[in-house]
């Protein structure tokens, strides 16, 4: 059964001014297509097609096709999920409590995330994951590997990632990567943020 | 290898000259001086304006990259540097590469950043003769059969480099030109981190700053069009100073 690209749940200029329309609608139809379009021609016909995206992207860890793509494909669903216009500015209730537990303080996550997304050098995402228990940890990866990745990041499960390719943020913020990360926080929807957390820990 | 690089780079520091790897030639006059001051890097300027290779490449990017990108590589490199030649004996740019080990991030990032900007600027230079010297035509022909093999190869090795990277044309230590690709700003010099090394004769930028705003997703085209623009007289410059180490 192959993948498909879902129509994103907002309309793409629905994050601005902190994310454009051009962006996103290039980004979802042109980039998150192709990643799509790749990975089902990857596993076409291999042992990997019937599996889910997760199993796909640890089973075919060693096929570069099969991480590129199966990474592309699960990383930008997450990526759209996680973003609303208007959302709340921080979370709340056990989550909040988590990230107080592991950083001290919403500010004091914000910017341990920050320099994360910052200082990926070259393609990537920065990511807050979930482990098992509950303990959340921020992290980066590489490309469009992710952290349910054999041996990439922090492991656990990413419940936010930001994407820094250049192609999520160039057309509006140039070299200025950092300013795109602030405008970021302005859009995370940190409900869902919880139920993955919730569904993570 | 202390004396030697030093031999080198002494005297060239702050110029152009050091643009190319000299591992290799040698000043007598310098030897047994002490180790001259590091000079800070500085951006090269580009030698020609803005929008001289449109439409393969449009001003704005031009100039972003160049004075933001290029030089935040140069900025990010002199504070890792710390006014100190690398590993106290690297002065020049190609001699840093040559030294740096993998998990030296800052200076494996911003030194390869600063050379590869630096050569490129030069290979895609704006120019009335495409004609390709006929030393190097011989060395193409003999290593990839024709001009268009060779321009395939490095397409496919621009199209597959994923995220972003650099595709190369070098000159193996044997004196033959292949085609690689490296991640981010990693280059054939850096011989601690590439499997093929050699010096680089011609490089295309796959990072998507050198073609988002212009061609988007469309990094096929970008290359297609660089292609067309090379700067052969400048390469084969690349090349003379190659084989002669
Ligand atoms: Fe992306
Ligand atoms: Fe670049």
């Amino acid at each position: 059964m192959a993948f498909t690209l879902e129509p994103l749940p907002y309309a793409y200029n629905a994050l601005e001014p902190h994310i454009d329309a051009r962006t996103m609608e290039i980004h979802h139809g042109k980039h998150h297509a192709a990643y799509t379009t790749n990975l089902n021609n990857a596993i076409a016909g291999t042992d990997l097609e019937n599996l889910s995206i997760e199993e796909v992207m640890i089973k075919g860890f060693d096929r570069m096709p099969v991480r590129n793509n199966g990474g592309g494909f699960y990383n930008h669903n997450l990526f759209w999920d996680i973003l609303t216009p208007g959302g709340a500015k921080a979370p709340s209730g056990e989550l909040a409590a988590a990230i107080d537990a592991a950083y001290g303080s919403f500010d004091a996550f914000k910017e341990e995330f920050t320099k994360a997304a910052t200082t990926r050098f070259g393609s990537g995402w920065a990511w807050l994951c979930a482990h098992k228990g509950g303990k959340v940890e921020v992290c980066s990866s590489a490309n469009q590997d992710n952290p349910l990745m054999p041996g990439i990041g922090c492991g656990g499960a990413p419940i936010l990632g930001i994407d820094v390719w250049e192609h999520a943020y160039y057309l509006h913020y140039q070299n200025r990567r950092p300013d795109y990360i602030g405008a970021f926080f302005n859009v995370i929807n940190w409900d869902k943020v919880a139920a993955r957390y919730a569904a993570a820990k | 290898m202390k004396k030697r690089t030093f031999l080198k780079t002494a005297g060239l520091l702050g110029t152009g000259l050091l643009l190319q790897p000299v591992i290799g030639c040698s000043n007598k006059l310098l030897q047994g001086h002490a180790l001259p001051a590091f000079t800070p890097f500085s951006l090269p300027p580009l030698g020609y304006a803005y929008n001289a290779l449109e439409p393969a490449v449009d001003a704005l990017t031009m100039e972003i990259h160049h004075t933001k990108h290029h030089q935040a590589y140069i900025d990010k490199l002199n504070k890792a540097l710390n006014g100190q030649a690398y590993k106290g004996t690297a002065f020049g740019i190609a001699e840093i590469c040559a030294l740096v080990e993998a998990n030296d991030a800052a200076v494996r990032n911003n030194a390869g950043g600063h050379y590869n900007h630096s050569m490129f600027w030069k290979w895609i230079a704006p120019t009335t003769d495409n004609s390709i010297p006929v030393d190097l035509q011989t060395r193409i022909n003999s290593d990839f059969g024709s001009l268009t093999e060779l321009k395939k190869q490095l397409s496919d090795a621009a199209k597959n480099r994923f995220g972003s990277g650099w595709a190369w044309l070098t000159v193996h230590k044997d004196g033959h030109l292949f085609v690689s690709s490296t991640p981010n700003q990693d280059n054939p010099l850096m011989a601690a981190l590439v499997e093929q090394p050699g010096t680089p004769i011609f490089g295309i930028d796959v990072w998507e700053h050198a073609y988002y705003l212009n061609y988007q997703n469309r990094r096929a085209d970008y290359i297609a069009a660089i292609l067309e623009r090379i700067n052969w007289q400048a390469v084969f410059e690349s090349y003379t100073l190659a084989i002669q180490r």
